[in-house]
């Protein structure tokens, strides 16, 4: 079990910045961490499929729309007026309407998010097969532009549709209750359980990928970024692993979409934008392609930065240099090899050999 | 429709296709000598219509738009030599991410020089109001200038690519680069040339088109994804049709707008797109052989 | 596990640097800012934070409110909703600011009003939908004039010149959707007839296409509503068709920029806005007078360039802020938030404002006028 190691030193982590940030009593800063931690989900998910199933894909916010569109729709209509009509006794009997008073003193009765969780997951899994089937047989530039231009039918969709709320989006997202006591929402109370439902939820979801890796899928998908042609010939059936990793990353942008939305309270076009695939495919290219932990790392610490504006104007401008950096300079991306080289050699000139071998194999969470 | 609403449509579509042909032309000299797609290409567009304007405010301005032009150049000579050249060894995947790392940076450049308000350079021949009448259609004087310079450009690559030494030489390039550079062609200054030309190409698309379009810093995106979807329709490499799949895709919007909600302009014309490049990935006029050798 | 180490260590070092972020000084008010200083809707932001920024320093070198310096803190969305909403639970909990000024677009805006009124924090709007204050929430208040009012003075004015069949054009924005969304609901009352609606994208450059579409329909007057560059494309284009029928613009197309960017074909165009545009046209004695004229003056010397009706509705909301603070003499948000609310006769750029616990805009029909553009100039529609 030794390929787990990490994801449990990320978990003490996770619990370590946690107490940290409660000890200095800088717990706001976990509101950022949090939605940070949904942007990961879709970094990891794209991870998978550019680094190991070796596929670009320019339409990765298209799918996180995806998730969030459908569940701010689905759980902003309010069943108050449909009270008495068939559909509503059905979904009363059970148990998925929920009564909510609003801020301004009126009731208000959606459905159930689990509804539109199971909503999202679907539409966006159904949509990536879709749509992988044909376009993944392209290659390079043209499947960029086939991703890229699905990314912006969806984008022209939300923009152009009055029941998307065009540019203003849709707001006044209820909260998600996950079960009696937990409950998903962007509330300064319930920040910590928020902050560990987002984490949890990455680490589920790369416990996922380290398995799916080292199976059989992964084997397969391996031979494939190693060459096509030959793992074709070698009998791989090359499309179909391609499509499901596919289907594996749309559906894990489309949860994030799902959770930040009613994190959020709300969910804009800006989020469907072209923009937003491009920063997530330069993550995972920062990252280091193939790398989950380097996916991680820097889509924690670019949207970190970012969501706290701690770049002001210049947060376009930041990304940018660094993309260009790193692609000059670390092609690899960050977290590779030759840094930790680096490092080791660092902590060699600091402390005797005895030492440095202690810090390797412990983790060094002071 | 009327027969004159029809033309009027066409005129609609031929404007608009024209500058996203600009972008593809860019794209398509670029990726002749590299096999790289170079999104900053849209930049070079804003940079030639700002700097134009810049320097129109002290001279006329036909010596300002020369002057854009070569700035603008250098300026994609420049990028060559500090960044691609170094990174030439990188996946497509890298070269992507490395051109839309250079965009973004002339977009904030741009930003920071220009702010964020809009200009326009002077209409060429007439004013903003002259308009003049084709088989009754009504179209700016302006659209002429950009259909004219247009074929200028295409006349002049044609004969470039097919006369000219060095035009042949970077053909070579683009068939083989290791062959041309055993047969004495310095590569390198090919690809420094190919940055130089088509960022020139951009700006002077830039400047004839201002005065209809306007400049905003931020325009440059959505020209490169334009101008990508079209380099790609007429098949990647040929910058002859990528003017063709320039046109058609104009018409395509045009037309939409015509029956369909302009919201939707993008969706209709993308999805045609997707059917295309799935039914034939080698582009319209791409030949399936020939892209079949490549590595995209 | 090697990668892990780095892992670590590169979340260790933001987790230090994040925590190692500066103690602002004591003793301040400290005001937020939410503006859209880059991305697509710069056209609004820029001239926002500037505007803050110039009034904040002149009341601090003028000794500040009631003794204590401002502190104002601005925060770029770049239009995103998303980084609104973590800027304006930043500013809320971590900053702990006074008030909140801007979100400078409507969606923004409605991302986070109700986190304002449920954390009870003044929020005064520079962005113009009237969903922002309608249903009232006791501490959202908004600067713009109602776009009702513009829908209203648009068609009263066709309805003087007789004009019964118009197209309306709007931008993909939420500026666009709402105004588009108002003239539908209001032309009936006016026996005016919408022939066809239409939205482009905010980055349009040529809008031919759309407005051939119009001519066909052969409408008697286009109505243009938007912030974007396309306000000057669409006069340009309407010449170059030939189209000779009048256009209308909203109050979005408050900046002289665009008239200098339509040229010739910006001549006629009649729209609504605020007064700030024709300020030194305006009699003397107008309560108006005055402070527009010192606006105008101010940001055009301090920015070399020229003012526009947004900043203007950001210098509203930070001197109704300081005006709210003056009056409360409290720095604690309840008291700010009732002395907002009982505001009443204070001269803006875009009105003379006069709030309620019913109407948290504060203007009437009467702050805007029917202007039109004249030699390249502003004038009032005689």
């Amino acid at each position: 079990m030794k390929r787990f190691y990490p994801v449990y030193i990320l978990f003490i982590t996770i619990v370590l910045i946690q107490v940290l940030t409660l000890i200095t009593g800088k717990g706001y800063m976990l509101t950022q961490l949090t939605m940070s931690a949904y942007y990961v989900l879709v970094a990891v998910g794209l991870c998978m499929v550019m680094g190991y199933a070796g596929q670009i894909s320019l339409g990765q916010a298209g799918f996180f729309a995806i998730g969030g569109y459908t569940t701010a729709f689905l759980t902003t209509i309010d069943f108050t007026e449909k009270a008495g009509t068939g559909l509503f006794k059905l979904l009363d009997s059970m148990g998925l309407l929920i009564t909510k008073d609003t801020l301004y003193g009126d009731t208000v009765i959606h459905l159930s998010p689990w509804i539109s969780l199971i909503a999202a997951v679907l539409i966006a899994g159904i949509t990536a097969y879709a749509l992988g089937i044909p376009v993944l047989k392209l290659k390079g530039h043209y499947l960029a532009m086939a991703t890229m231009g699905f990314g912006i039918i969806i984008y022209r969709i939300v923009l152009g549709s009055a029941i998307f709320g065009q540019a203003d989006g849709i707001f006044n997202v209820p909260a998600f209750t996950i079960f009696p006591g937990l409950e998903l929402s962007g509330d300064f109370t319930s920040r910590i359980s928020n902050y560990y439902i987002a984490w949890i939820l990455v680490i589920i979801a790369i416990l996922l990928m380290v398995n799916l890796i080292n199976s059989r899928v992964g084997r397969a998908l391996r031979s494939l970024h190693g060459g096509e042609d030959a793992s074709d010939a070698m009998g791989v059936d090359t499309t179909r692993y391609k499509v499901i990793i596919f289907v594996i990353g749309a559906i894990m942008a489309a949860v994030a979409g799902f959770f930040l939305t009613h994190y959020n309270g709300g969910i804009g076009p800006s989020e469907a934008g072209v923009g937003k695939s491009v920063r997530y495919l330069a993550i995972v290219a920062v990252g280091g392609m193939a790398n989950i932990w380097g996916s991680l790392v820097m889509g924690l610490v670019l949207n970190f930065l970012s969501l706290r504006g701690v770049f002001g104007h210049f947060d376009d401008a930041v990304f940018g240099i660094i993309l260009v950096m790193m692609m000059m300079f670390m092609p690899e991306g960050f977290i590779r090899i030759s840094v930790l080289r680096d490092i080791r050699s660092l902590f060699i000139k600091l402390f005797s050999r005895k030492k440095m071998k202690e810090t390797i194999q412990e983790p060094p969470h002071e | 429709m009327s027969a004159e609403q029809v033309l009027q449509y066409i005129f609609a579509g031929i404007t608009v296709g024209s500058i996203y042909a600009f972008v593809a032309i860019g794209y398509n000299i670029i990726y002749n000598t590299t096999g790289i797609i170079n999104f900053a290409q849209g930049e070079f567009v804003m940079l030639g219509g700002m700097i134009s304007f810049t320097f129109s405010r002290f001279m006329p301005l036909f010596p300002a738009i020369i002057i854009a032009v070569l700035i603008t150049a250098a300026i994609g000579g420049l990028i060559e030599i500090v960044f691609i050249r170094r990174m030439r060894k990188n996946s497509v995947l890298g070269m992507i991410v490395v051109t839309i790392g250079i965009s973004i940076l002339l977009r904030e450049a741009a930003l920071y020089i220009w702010d964020e308000q809009i200009r326009a350079l002077s209409f060429f021949t007439g004013t903003e109001i002259s308009s003049v009448s084709v088989f009754g259609a009504r179209i700016s004087p302006q659209v002429l200038w950009v259909l004219g310079v247009t074929l200028v450009i295409v006349g002049g690559l044609f004969f470039f690519f097919k006369f000219t030494l060095t035009g042949q030489a970077m053909r070579a390039c683009s068939e083989n680069s290791r062959a041309a550079k055993l047969c004495g062609i310095k590569t390198d200054s090919m690809v420094n040339f190919s940055f130089m030309l088509s960022a020139g190409i951009g700006a002077l698309g830039g400047c004839v088109v201002s005065p209809l379009t306007q400049t905003h810093y931020a325009m440059g995106t959505d020209l490169a994804i334009k101008g990508f979807i079209v380099a790609i329709l007429g098949g990647l490499g040929n910058p002859i049709a990528a003017v063709a799949a320039g046109l058609i895709l104009g018409l395509l919007e045009s037309f939409s707008i015509s029956i369909l909600p302009m919201a939707y302009k993008d969706v209709i014309s993308i999805i045609i797109l997707l059917i295309i490049l799935v039914a034939k990935p080698s582009g319209l006029f791409g030949s399936k052989q020939v892209s079949s050798l490549k590595d995209f | 596990m090697k990668k892990f180490l780095a892992v670590l260590l590169i979340i260790g070092l933001i987790v230090t640097s994040g925590f190692a972020g500066g103690q602002s000084e004591e003793g301040t008010i400290k005001i937020g800012a939410i503006f859209a200083v880059t991305g697509g809707a710069s056209f609004l932001g820029a001239p926002e934070a500037k505007t803050t920024e110039m009034v904040v320093e002149e009341i601090n070198a003028a000794g500040g409110i009631n003794g204590q310096q401002i502190e104002l803190i601005i925060k770029d969305s770049a239009a995103n909703p998303e980084k609104a909403i973590s800027f304006a639970k930043q500013l809320i909990e971590e900053d702990q600011v006074v008030a909140i000024i801007g979100p400078s677009t409507s969606g923004e805006t409605m991302q986070i009003k109700d986190l304002c009124e449920s954390y009870k924090v003044p929020l005064v709007a520079a962005a113009a939908a009237e969903a922002i204050v309608d249903p009232v929430a006791s501490y959202v208040f908004k600067t713009p004039q109602k776009d009702s009012y513009v829908a209203k003075w648009i068609f009263s004015t066709m309805q003087s010149m007789g004009i019964k069949r118009i197209g309306v054009v709007a931008a993909n924005t939420g500026f666009g959707n709402a105004g588009k969304g108002q003239l539908e609901k209001y032309a009936s009352d006016f026996g005016i007839e919408i022939v066809i609606a239409e939205t482009y994208d905010k980055a349009a450059t040529d809008l031919t296409a759309l407005l051939t579409k119009l001519k066909a329909k052969n409408v008697e007057a286009v109505v243009n509503w938007s912030i974007v560059p396309a306000q000057s494309i669409v006069p340009k284009n309407m010449k170059q068709l030939g189209m000779e029928e009048p256009l209308f613009q909203s109050h979005g197309f408050g900046n002289i920029k665009y008239v200098e960017a339509a040229g010739e074909a910006a001549e006629g165009i009649i729209f609504p806005a605020g007064r700030l545009l024709v300020a030194e046209k305006l009699p003397e004695g107008h309560p108006q007078k005055e402070i527009l004229v010192a606006y105008k003056t101010a940001y055009e010397s301090n920015y070399g360039e020229d003012v526009s009706t947004f900043g203007g509705h950001a210098y509203d909301a930070i001197m109704l802020v300081i005006e709210a603070i003056k009056n409360a003499d409290s720095l604690d948000r309840n008291d700010i938030r009732d002395a907002l609310e009982s505001i009443s006769g204070f001269p803006g750029t875009g009105g003379v404002f006069s709030f309620s616990a019913t109407d948290h805009n504060g203007l009437g029909m009467d702050s805007l006028e029917m202007l039109t553009v004249k030699n390249g100039q502003f004038d009032f529609l005689q």
